[in-house]
Parts: C-alpha cells; sequence; structure tokens
C-alpha cells in the first residue's frame, strides 16, 4: 500500500494544485449568484450542526476493513 | 437498447460511536440490526425479522438446524451459526460490553423483553420491503431488494437510509446504548474502504471478455457522473486536496475476484443468486456509496446502458493504457482537463470518454426504440436526457453541476467554506464536512442540509422512499419475498435471493420455495394468492399446488 502511494507521488503533486484554481465562470455559476445570498445562511447553519472539534472528531473515526 | 433490467444495490455504512471509543465495530453493527428489528416488531404484526439462508442447493433437512427460535439462544449456544456470527462472540468474548447484563437493556420502554434484554445479537434480518439488512464484516449493511430500472433503485436505495436512520434513532433511545452515528460513505480516510456495491443481471452468454473489455473505460471514467466526492488523496487521505471518487485509491487491479484486497476494476464473483446456466449477476464494486439521487441515478442507469451495448455488440471499443493509473488520475482531476492515452495513441479527456459511451448510446437507443420519450421503455430516455445534461455540466466546469453530481456538490461547498475561512485542504473542518456529508441523520448530514435548501436535484420524492421502506417492489421476486415476511412472518425462519424458507405449526418438514427466477414472483403472478390467504399453511398449499 506505501508502494503504491509513493509510485504515484509525482502524478499527484500536479494534480494537488488543481483544486486551488477557481472555478471558470459559467451559466451555473451566474444562476449561482442569485443564490448567494443563502450561501452565508447556509455556512451558518452548517457551522451550527458540524460536530464540535473537528480534529479529534475526523481522528476518532477509525473503521475496521470491508468490502 | 434499454436501461432496463434487474439490478439492486449494497451498501455498507461507517459506524462510529463517537462516546465509546474502541468499541468493537461488530458488535456496534449488531446494535443497529437489532435496533431495526424492535422499530419493525413495533409495526409489524409477527415481527419483520428472518434468517438468511446460505444454501443453495441444499435439501430442506440441512436448514434443520435452524429451526431453534433464534431469541432462545444465547450467542455462544449458536454453533450453527454463519461465520458473520463467529465474529460477534468473539467480539463478545472480547470483554465488549455485554447488552445481555445491562440492566438499562431490560427497561421495558425499549421494547419486548424477551427480544432485547434476554435475546442474543441479531445479525441479520430480512424485511419486509424485500431488502436484507445485516452485519457485514464490521460494518452494518443494506442490500436493496432486485428492482427493474435505474430510478426503483435509487427509491430502494434510499429506503437503505431511512432503514439506517430509523436504527439509529432507535439506538439513541436506548438507555445503556452509546450513541452511533452510521455514514453512507467508502472511507474512514486512514487507509481503510467499505464498499456500495451494484448487481445487474446479464445473459450467461455474454463472453466476460467483451464485458472487462467494453466496461473498462467506461468505469475509469465512471466518477466523472456518480463520484461522490472525498477530500484527501491516497488509501489513508494523507495527500492534500479533493478528489471525485471515495474508492477510486482504494482500486490495484484491473480484473480479479477480490472485494477487500487488491480490488479489481471489474470483479468476477459469479454468484448468480438465479438460474446459474440462464444468468449472471455482474458484481460492480468500483461505485461510491450515493446520496445523490441524480448520481445514484446515473450510476445505476447508464451502466445498465452499456452492458445492454455490451451484450448487443455496439459498445465503443476503446482501451485506456494503464486503467488502475488512469482510474486514479481522473479522481484525482477536478478540473476534468488531464489527458488519458489511448491504445491507439489518442489523448482524450475523461468527459471525452463519457461522450463517446453517451452517442454510441444514444445512437443505439435511436435505433431500438426503446430510448424514445413516448412509446419508449420509460426509462431509457430519461437516462440519456440526464446524462447528456450532467456532461454538458461539467464541460463547462464543476460548479455548473453541483445540483446533480454528488462529488461537484459536495466540492463546492467545500469551496464555499476555503473562500470564507482562508482554509488550506489539510484543515480539519474540512475532512470533518467531508465526513458528515453523509451522516444519515437529516439534522447532521451535510447532504440533507443541503437538500432541505434546495440546493440539490431529485428525482424521487420522501413519500416514495418511505413507501421503499414499507413495500418490495411489484415487478421481482422481491415482491414474494417481501410480502412472505409481511403477511406470514412468524412463520418464514429463513430466506435468501433465491429462496424463503417456512416452518408451519404441527409440521417437522420445513417448506422452501426457490426463487431462482428474478422475474417471477411478482405482484401480478403472486399478489392475488397473497391477498386470498391470511395463513401461510394455506398460502403455501395453494402455492405448491398451482404451476408456476
Amino acid at each position: 500500500m506505501a508502494g503504491q502511494e509513493q509510485k504515484n507521488t509525482a502524478g499527484r503533486t500536479e494534480e494537488v494544485e488543481v483544486p486551488e484554481a477557481p472555478a471558470p465562470p459559467s451559466p451555473a455559476a451566474a444562476q449561482s449568484t442569485a443564490a448567494t445570498e443563502g450561501l452565508d445562511d447556509l455556512l451558518d447553519e452548517i457551522d451550527g450542526v458540524l460536530e464540535s472539534n473537528a480534529e479529534e472528531f475526523v481522528r476518532g473515526f477509525v473503521q475496521k476493513g470491508g468490502q | 437498447m434499454t436501461a432496463v433490467r434487474v439490478m439492486g444495490a449494497e451498501t455498507e455504512y461507517g459506524i462510529h460511536a463517537p462516546s465509546a471509543p474502541g468499541s468493537n465495530a461488530t458488535w456496534l453493527s449488531s446494535q443497529v440490526v437489532h435496533a431495526y428489528a424492535l422499530v419493525t416488531g413495533e409495526r409489524a404484526a409477527g415481527g419483520a425479522e428472518a434468517r438468511w439462508d446460505y444454501t443453495d442447493e441444499d435439501p430442506l433437512a440441512d436448514a434443520r438446524g435452524w429451526s431453534m427460535p433464534r431469541e432462545s439462544a444465547h450467542p455462544s449456544q449458536l454453533t450453527d451459526r454463519p461465520d458473520e456470527l463467529t465474529a460477534a462472540q468473539i467480539a463478545l468474548e472480547g470483554g465488549e460490553p455485554d447488552p445481555d447484563r445491562d440492566p438499562a437493556n431490560r427497561d421495558p420502554a425499549c421494547g419486548d423483553t424477551a427480544s432485547t434484554g434476554n435475546g442474543p445479537l441479531m445479525m441479520n434480518m430480512v424485511l419486509g420491503n424485500g431488502a436484507r439488512l445485516y452485519v457485514d464484516h464490521a460494518h452494518p449493511e443494506y442490500s436493496s431488494p432486485e428492482v427493474t430500472n435505474p430510478r426503483d433503485a435509487v427509491a430502494w436505495d434510499a429506503a437503505g437510509d431511512q432503514v439506517a436512520l430509523a436504527a439509529v434513532r432507535q439506538i439513541a433511545r436506548t438507555p445503556g446504548l452509546p450513541e452511533v452515528s452510521l455514514y453512507k460513505n467508502n472511507t474512514d480516510n486512514k487507509s481503510v474502504s467499505y464498499g456500495s456495491h451494484e448487481n445487474y443481471l446479464m445473459p450467461r452468454q455474454v463472453p466476460f471478455g467483451d464485458i472487462v473489455s467494453g466496461l473498462t473505460p467506461f468505469f475509469v471514467t465512471r466518477a466523472l457522473i456518480c463520484g461522490a466526492g472525498r477530500v484527501g488523496l491516497g488509501q489513508d487521505g494523507a495527500g492534500a486536496g479533493f478528489q471525485l471518487s471515495q474508492r477510486a485509491d482504494f482500486f490495484e487491479a484491473e480484473v480479479g475476484l477480490e472485494t477487500t484486497i487488491r480490488r479489481p476494476i471489474i470483479n468476477t464473483r459469479d454468484e448468480p443468486h438465479a438460474t446459474a446456466e440462464k444468468y449472471r449477476r455482474l458484481h460492480v464494486i468500483i461505485g461510491d456509496a450515493n446520496l445523490s439521487q441524480i448520481s445514484n441515478y446515473l450510476k445505476f442507469g447508464t451502466t445498465s446502458l452499456v452492458l445492454d451495448m455490451i451484450e448487443h455488440g455496439t459498445v465503443p471499443q476503446l482501451h485506456i493504457q494503464n486503467p488502475v493509473l488512469s482510474l486514479r488520475r481522473v479522481s484525482h482531476d477536478t478540473a476534468l482537463t488531464g489527458l488519458l492515452t489511448l491504445s491507439d495513441g489518442r489523448r482524450v479527456t475523461a468527459l471525452d470518454i463519457q461522450w463517446l459511451y453517451l452517442e454510441a448510446a444514444s445512437g443505439h437507443a435511436l435505433r431500438s426504440g426503446a430510448g424514445a420519450a413516448d412509446g419508449g421503455d420509460g426509462q431509457t430516455h430519461e437516462v440519456l436526457r440526464r446524462w447528456e445534461e450532467v456532461l454538458t455540466q461539467l464541460a463547462a466546469g464543476p460548479a455548473a453541476a453541483a445540483r446533480s453530481v454528488e462529488w461537484a456538490a459536495k466540492l463546492s461547498l467545500l469551496q464555499q467554506y476555503r473562500e470564507r475561512d482562508s482554509l488550506t485542504w489539510q484543515d480539519p473542518r474540512l475532512a470533518l464536512i467531508d465526513l458528515q456529508w453523509s451522516d444519515v441523520r437529516p439534522e447532521k448530514g451535510l447532504y440533507y442540509r443541503l437538500l432541505s435548501r434546495g440546493r440539490l436535484d431529485r428525482l424521487v420524492s420522501d413519500e416514495d422512499i418511505a413507501h421503499a421502506v414499507g413495500h418490495p417492489p411489484d415487478d421481482t421476486r422481491a415482491y414474494f419475498r417481501g410480502r412472505c415476511i409481511q403477511r406470514y412472518g412468524a412463520n418464514v425462519i429463513g430466506a435468501s435471493w433465491d429462496s424463503v424458507i417456512f416452518e408451519l405449526p404441527g409440521q417437522r418438514r420445513l417448506q422452501r420455495v426457490p426463487t431462482r427466477e428474478p422475474l417471477r414472483g411478482t405482484r401480478a403472478l403472486t399478489g392475488a394468492l397473497f391477498d386470498r390467504h391470511a395463513h401461510a399453511a394455506d398460502f403455501l398449499s395453494e402455492l405448491l399446488d398451482t404451476p408456476r
């Protein structure tokens, strides 16, 4: 598994930067501008439901193997 | 050319008890099954539980060992049980909390004492909607009933999420048990993955090599339309970034039998659960568990169309070089601009490959007439329309697909967080958003928060899903299985995909009814028979005397 990861390190490094790029403008992006006023509301709402102490919670989510 | 075929979904849920770290996962999973048995026991006369029939061909006598009512035996007495129960026993003997000894579980408020305080752990149920709910390894798994089309696949798969939710609620009401969360995802981001599998019925005579060559390029690029999205790169998620698929990094082979190690793009498990000479059940292990209805619909619908092209020899002839590495590159390429190399030297994007498959499917459907808006088969036209719509959106960038494609919806939310709070991809809050996206509780699950705000498209209503929780599909053998459980549950001591086993009062012999034809046992063929008989003995008497 570790070997597998290492082999792909080169390929991944260039991929990592991709999500950093801003999304290109698009028809739907324009549409979503109309919904932008609801955006802060949405993030506020999600702030309210996220488990507290993200780091600890995520670290604690450990699964046994599956299919 | 049609998207209509017998299909089904299997979902292993991630399971977590934050207040009881270190809880044994098998024990926790058995609590989920147990909890759902209590819930259905409250609303279904005779209960709705039955053991799984692991024997396909064995005579009835082989099932005799199961004739003792499970609730009267302690887990350690059940030496005749399948492997999955042994795992629970091991867990219990390893010093896990013993619910039998917990006085809180004898609280009458939590249900029938006989089935809780003194009962053994429950590892398997056959549900009244024809599904199976059981403990698979260390996860609760819901296997949907067989359906005939992608829309029903979405409804009966989503029904499983409601089953999971009902179990979580029941556990939360039970004193003495830790709060349990269930997640419809596929990895813990710590090198472990668990599956959501699809099953498609195919004619046995289709050469397996055709399936491999026809499906591989499609599967390498399918995450574009139905990836669930994941924060983290690599099996352990340590690489910074976002990718389209939960599962892609866990695939290490092109073709193979395994499902838990060296996972292959094409799985060769050959367990038809039906008349083996006629059918193959294609077991697909590469998909992500989907909450997004559009992604889930396209996952089943497009795959069924591609299989139809394989069966008719019209599938695009493409060969991607290094499919395993390409699968991963596609998943890591959120800009959708990366190029894959075909064996003929052409360099194409994943989106190009999806367009090639869509065009071939559209042409084939046009020729056969199945894809017509009116007079078609009622499914193919919609699958093709949605497929084209989503590919068009993706061509404009992920943001344009944020209402329909699950990974794009998740990425859009994450990007909003990143912009507001200037977060890097390593920030644990983004990992938490990824995890909590799939929490089955609507007040906690971020997918459900977006859905309730109208930010995601949907195909089936909450009413449709509630119906699918309580009813089997009408048009497959799941109807027979589900109605048997609902109507004669007290007399059904076991069931499987291709059998239902009855134990009648005063009869020493068990009655095993084989259901090896997936399109028999439908409402049209057996509905009146169920309606005519309130008692299992009368039902069986007429059933077995009647040529079917």
